[in-house]
């Protein structure tokens, strides 16, 4: 087998993989390579063909491949090795990856730092078990969107989507404007699971049914789907009696929720944080493995792109900094928990050392939407006697959006002082 | 003029081709699905059974002891991934502990080696996660796993290389007759002569029967319902786990499947429909309540996929195997419900036997061959072997299906294999593309393109499983007016 070393090497080229691999080089690794299965680089920006990118990270409205084109160009010109076409089949927990590709076969990478950066998948119909029939017709609305803007080809004539994610949205404006029919967008809940702006510009704008608070319960048709049956549902998200309608339809489209994609992760031997299905870092994105960096949706799922390249640049630098001088004086960690109407929160793990060097930056969403004024809050202990330790006002919370928290360098001597008691922190959302 | 046309390439059909083709006939296969094991061989819970459920003395336990027997010499002759793991009946109550004797005295009567009385605490140490009220199980330790679809495909594959024919989207409308005697089929395709035509049609035996003038033998489809489970399930099921059967039923088991996920099922349920395999509401919270009774750790998260088969649930209880007096020229088999999985090389044995004695002539031929062998399966080679194989031929170094690491060298050998996979099902069934944890959201565009470029055909045409199953409708930017 070909064998190959590298100071870093960052699987996935999305990104999180393009920012992970470029801010590495910058920050003093020689030789970094970037391994993408597919052929070209960006990752699923390349299918995502709306606008919508990049307004924080240049300032400008760009469309998925656009913003995935800068970053490539950044990437080109820090002199990265690439390698395309090569899917990383196993990786253990002292950074041995396997990959294979057709031009070079099996190949052995033994890299001084890993960036683990394969982003996320698409939650299946089988997730759902929804009950009826099995025929052709029934797609993820991520594979429909890759038929249709990569491959050229419509799935279908006639659509039912079912879940509200961004994805299934803004696939109800594409498929629009290529002359299908979206004849209804069902979610379960009784509000949307993506971005309100996605609601206005493909949901609204094009006079398209929604429905909330309702799910399929049957999928109907031989060869190809026919029908599906929709319900409503009460609050346990049990059909309820009598509310049941079957629409005529050719496809489902399911756009029920992304899954960080963590099998190389679980390989590697790095802890999974069951809330967030992706592996539990630290606020340099660190996992629990020395050595193996994390970027981009692999440890969350993100909104906003802008976001996943602001987080993956920290996980360039760890590994750079790594290659350079071996794991940081860690100091005291802290363990950050989720608190009330908080789904998780990333890191999970928080060194002060690096705290006090400068801000970090904390990530979570609210578990249930809150449309007035809350604080966001990072606390100390349970309950009302919890000592509040930052708080910041917001004026909404919604599960789509993800709520940010910077926290002061000086707060790291205010945790040192607490000792102990500190070892344990919250986030909470509340009214 | 064929010597003897078999109706239906389910398992059964495909093992009777295959054992008639060591002789110097003239076979043809038919069967009216778009693939070979598109019926109930390719949704059943895929056990070879040890067979001591069978009643003593009928063809069902007769056969399913001695098709059992057969498996290591089949599935090594073609190369079909078998496990002969053995397999658990599980009492968690004190009348479980009678059933379980039963079945053990049952099986030794039906001459089964290997069957053990395993108790509670050990039966807890074989199987960590398995409920706290069980008080005992029976152990037959020549029960097992095999590949369901290649046990099928990989038998009719080696009948066509031993030079039987094969038509499929044929399906057969009624009988050519010359008096009482049934001397060949009538099809969508034509008419096709032959001396002897073998009815295994699974669901619809007793439709073609009633088509030959026989009555009095009736099939009910009984439902039987299942969940796959991700891989990482497995983790909690070690083995083969039965609950202690029901008069109508083996009941809710939890199973490793031989891919290495996990299977749940099947419910049973009598219906009137031969085509109806849709999943229901009320079976699937059977299955998972079924389950949960076993294995209380397994979580409906872990949940990639739900299906249904059909058994052919014969009036009278027992495989029919039979050429009627007053039909010369045909032989049936009807009622095959399960353990026909396990029974089919030996149904097929039998079946050779019955046109022998009835006279038709057996002669050797000298080139049969009786092995078979599969395409690659990367994800099973050891790394220098799948060096070797990206060596020779670097589209297996081409990952297609990521959760189950298969190749585009693999989907293309499926495309010209000799049954060649023509629509999504088939190659799923050949290559298990999809068949993961993302159920072909990755694969599904890359596989499109490689089947129509192998096939020599447009994405337009591929469907998932024939018909009008096309899988996409348009090219964009062209709007019907
Ligand atoms: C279908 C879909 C549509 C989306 N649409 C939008 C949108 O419109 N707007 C938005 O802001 N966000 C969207 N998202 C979320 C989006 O994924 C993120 O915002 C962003 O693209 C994530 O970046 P990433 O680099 O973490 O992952 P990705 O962009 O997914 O990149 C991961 C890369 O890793 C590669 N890879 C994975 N495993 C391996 C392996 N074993 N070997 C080699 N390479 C591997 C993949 O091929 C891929 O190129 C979408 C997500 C999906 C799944
Ligand atoms: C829920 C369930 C669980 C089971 N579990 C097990 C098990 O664990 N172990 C075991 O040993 N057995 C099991 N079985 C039984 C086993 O699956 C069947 O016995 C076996 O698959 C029957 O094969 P077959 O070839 O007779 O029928 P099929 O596979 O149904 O094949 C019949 C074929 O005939 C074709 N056909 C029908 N009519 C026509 C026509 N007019 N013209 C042309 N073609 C036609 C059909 O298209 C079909 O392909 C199970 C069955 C079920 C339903």
């Amino acid at each position: 087998m070909r064998s190959l070393t590298c100071d870093v090497l960052v699987i996935g080229s999305g990104p999180a993989g393009l920012a992970a691999a470029y801010e590495a080089k910058k920050h003093g690794a020689e030789d970094v390579l970037l391994l993408e299965r597919n052929d070209e680089l960006g990752g699923i920006l390349q299918q995502c063909i709306h606008t919508g990118f990049g307004v924080r990270e240049f300032g400008e409205d760009l469309s998925g491949p656009e913003y995935a084109w800068r970053w490539i160009a950044r990437a080109r010109s820090a002199d990265l090795r690439v390698l395309s076409e090569t899917m990383v089949l196993g990786v253990d927990h002292s950074r041995r990856v396997v990959a294979s590709s057709r031009a070079l076969g099996l190949v052995e990478i033994l890299p001084r730092a890993l960036v683990l950066a394969m982003g996320c998948r698409e939650r299946p119909r089988g997730a759902l078990a929804i009950p009826g029939s099995r025929p052709a017709g029934v797609f993820t609305a991520g594979t429909a969107q890759r038929l249709v803007n990569i491959e050229g080809y419509m799935p279908g004539e006639r659509y039912v989507i079912l879940g509200s994610g961004d994805i299934g949205m803004i696939m109800a404006r594409r498929l629009t404007l290529e002359g299908a029919q979206v004849v209804a967008v069902c979610e379960i809940l009784p509000y949307i699971s993506g971005l309100r702006r996605n609601l206005v510009q493909c949901i609204r704008d094009f006079d398209i049914p929604l429905h909330l608070c309702t799910t399929v319960t049957e999928v109907r048709g031989r060869d190809r789907v026919e029908s599906v049956i929709v319900s409503r549902v009460d609050e346990q998200w049990r059909p309820i009696a009598g509310t049941r309608q079957e629409i005529p339809c050719d496809t489902l489209l399911l756009s029920v929720g992304l899954v960080p994609e963590n099998e190389l992760t679980r390989m590697a031997g790095a802890t999974i944080d069951p809330a967030t299905g992706g592996p539990v870092v630290d606020e340099g994105h660190g996992t629990d493995v020395p050595g193996i960096f994390a970027a981009g949706n692999v440890v969350h799922v993100y909104d906003l792109v802008d976001d996943v390249s602001a987080a993956a640049r920290i996980a360039g630098r760890s590994a750079g900094r790594y290659v350079r001088q071996g794991a940081p004086e860690a100091g005291q960690r802290i363990r950050l928990r989720a608190g009330e109407n908080v789904r998780a929160v990333v890191p999970q793990i928080l060194g002060l050392a690096a705290l006090e060097e400068g801000p970090v930056v904390l990530q979570f969403r609210a578990r249930h939407p809150v449309e007035g004024p809350v604080r966001a809050e990072l606390v100390m202990g349970e309950g009302a006697g919890a000592r509040v330790l930052l708080s910041r006002r917001h004026r909404y919370v919604r599960p789509a959006e993800m709520v940010t928290m910077s926290l002061p360098p000086a707060l790291a001597a205010e945790l040192a002082a607490a000792g102990d008691s500190a070892r344990d922190l919250a986030v909470r959302i509340i009214e | 003029m064929y010597d003897v046309i078999i109706i239906g390439a389910g398992v059964v059909g495909a093992h009777i081709a295959r054992a008639l083709s060591r002789y110097r006939l003239r076979i043809l296969l038919l069967d009216k699905a778009t693939d070979v094991g598109d019926g109930t061989t390719k949704a059943n819970t895929a056990i070879v059974h040890a067979g001591y459920d069978a009643k003593p003395g009928s063809n069902k336990a007769r056969l399913n002891v001695a098709g059992n027997a057969l498996f290591e010499q089949v599935c090594g002759e073609l190369d079909v991934e078998f496990d002969r793991c053995g397999t658990y009946v599980v009492g968690v109550s004190e009348e479980d502990r009678a059933t379980l004797e039963d079945l053990y005295r049952r099986g030794r009567q039906n001459g089964i080696r290997g069957l053990s009385l395993v108790g509670g605490p050990e039966m807890r140490s074989r199987e960590p996660g398995i409920t706290e009220s069980v008080t005992g199980a029976l152990f037959a330790a020549t029960g097992g796993l095999v590949d369901p679809f290649a046990l099928c495909y990989a038998a009719a594959e080696n009948a066509v290389g031993n030079g039987a024919e094969l038509l499929l989207e044929t399906e057969v409308q009624g009988f050519l007759r010359e008096d009482d005697a049934v001397v060949g089929v009538r099809t969508n395709r034509g008419e096709f002569r032959s001396r002897w035509t073998v009815i295994s049609a699974g669901v619809h035996a007793d439709d073609l029967m009633r088509a030959a003038g026989l009555d009095g033998f009736t099939i009910t489809p009984r439902k039987g319902e299942y969940f796959v489970l991700d891989r990482a399930a497995r983790a909690q099921v070690r083995n083969v786990l039965f609950p202690c059967p029901t008069p109508v039923s083996k009941g809710i088991l939890v199973t490793p499947t031989i891919h290495g996920n996990v299977m749940l099922g099947p419910t049973a349920t009598d219906i009137d429909d031969k085509e109806n395999l849709s999943t229901t509401p009320e079976g699937l919270n059977e299955v998972l309540t079924g389950a949960l009774k076993l294995i209380p750790g397994l979580e409906s998260r872990q949940i990639i996929r739900s299906f249904t088969g059909l058994r052919a649930s014969g009036s009278t209880g027992d495989f029919m195997i039979d050429a009627p007096k007053e039909r010369p020229g045909l032989l049936i088999l009807a009622g095959i419900e399960s353990p026909g999985l396990t029974a089919s090389p030996a149904i097929a044995l039998e079946v050779v036997e019955m046109l022998r004695e009835a006279g038709l002539e057996l002669q050797e031929r000298a080139e049969y061959v009786p092995l078979r062998r599969g395409i690659p399966r990367f994800s099973q080679l050891s790394p220098a072997e799948q060096e070797a194989l990206i060596a020779r031929d670097p589209r297996y170094g081409r990952i297609i299906c990521r959760c189950e690491t298969v190749t585009e060298g693999e989907v293309v050998a499926a495309c010209h294999g000799a049954i060649p996979a023509r629509t999504y099902d088939a190659l799923k069934r050949r290559t298990r593309v999809g068949t993961g944890r993302c159920q072909g959201g990755f694969d599904l565009p890359l596989v499109l393109e490689i089947m129509a470029r192998e096939l020599g055909l447009s994405p337009l045409e591929i469907t998932q499983k024939g018909g009008a199953s096309n899988i996409v409708v348009r090219r964009t930017k062209e709007v019907a007016e």
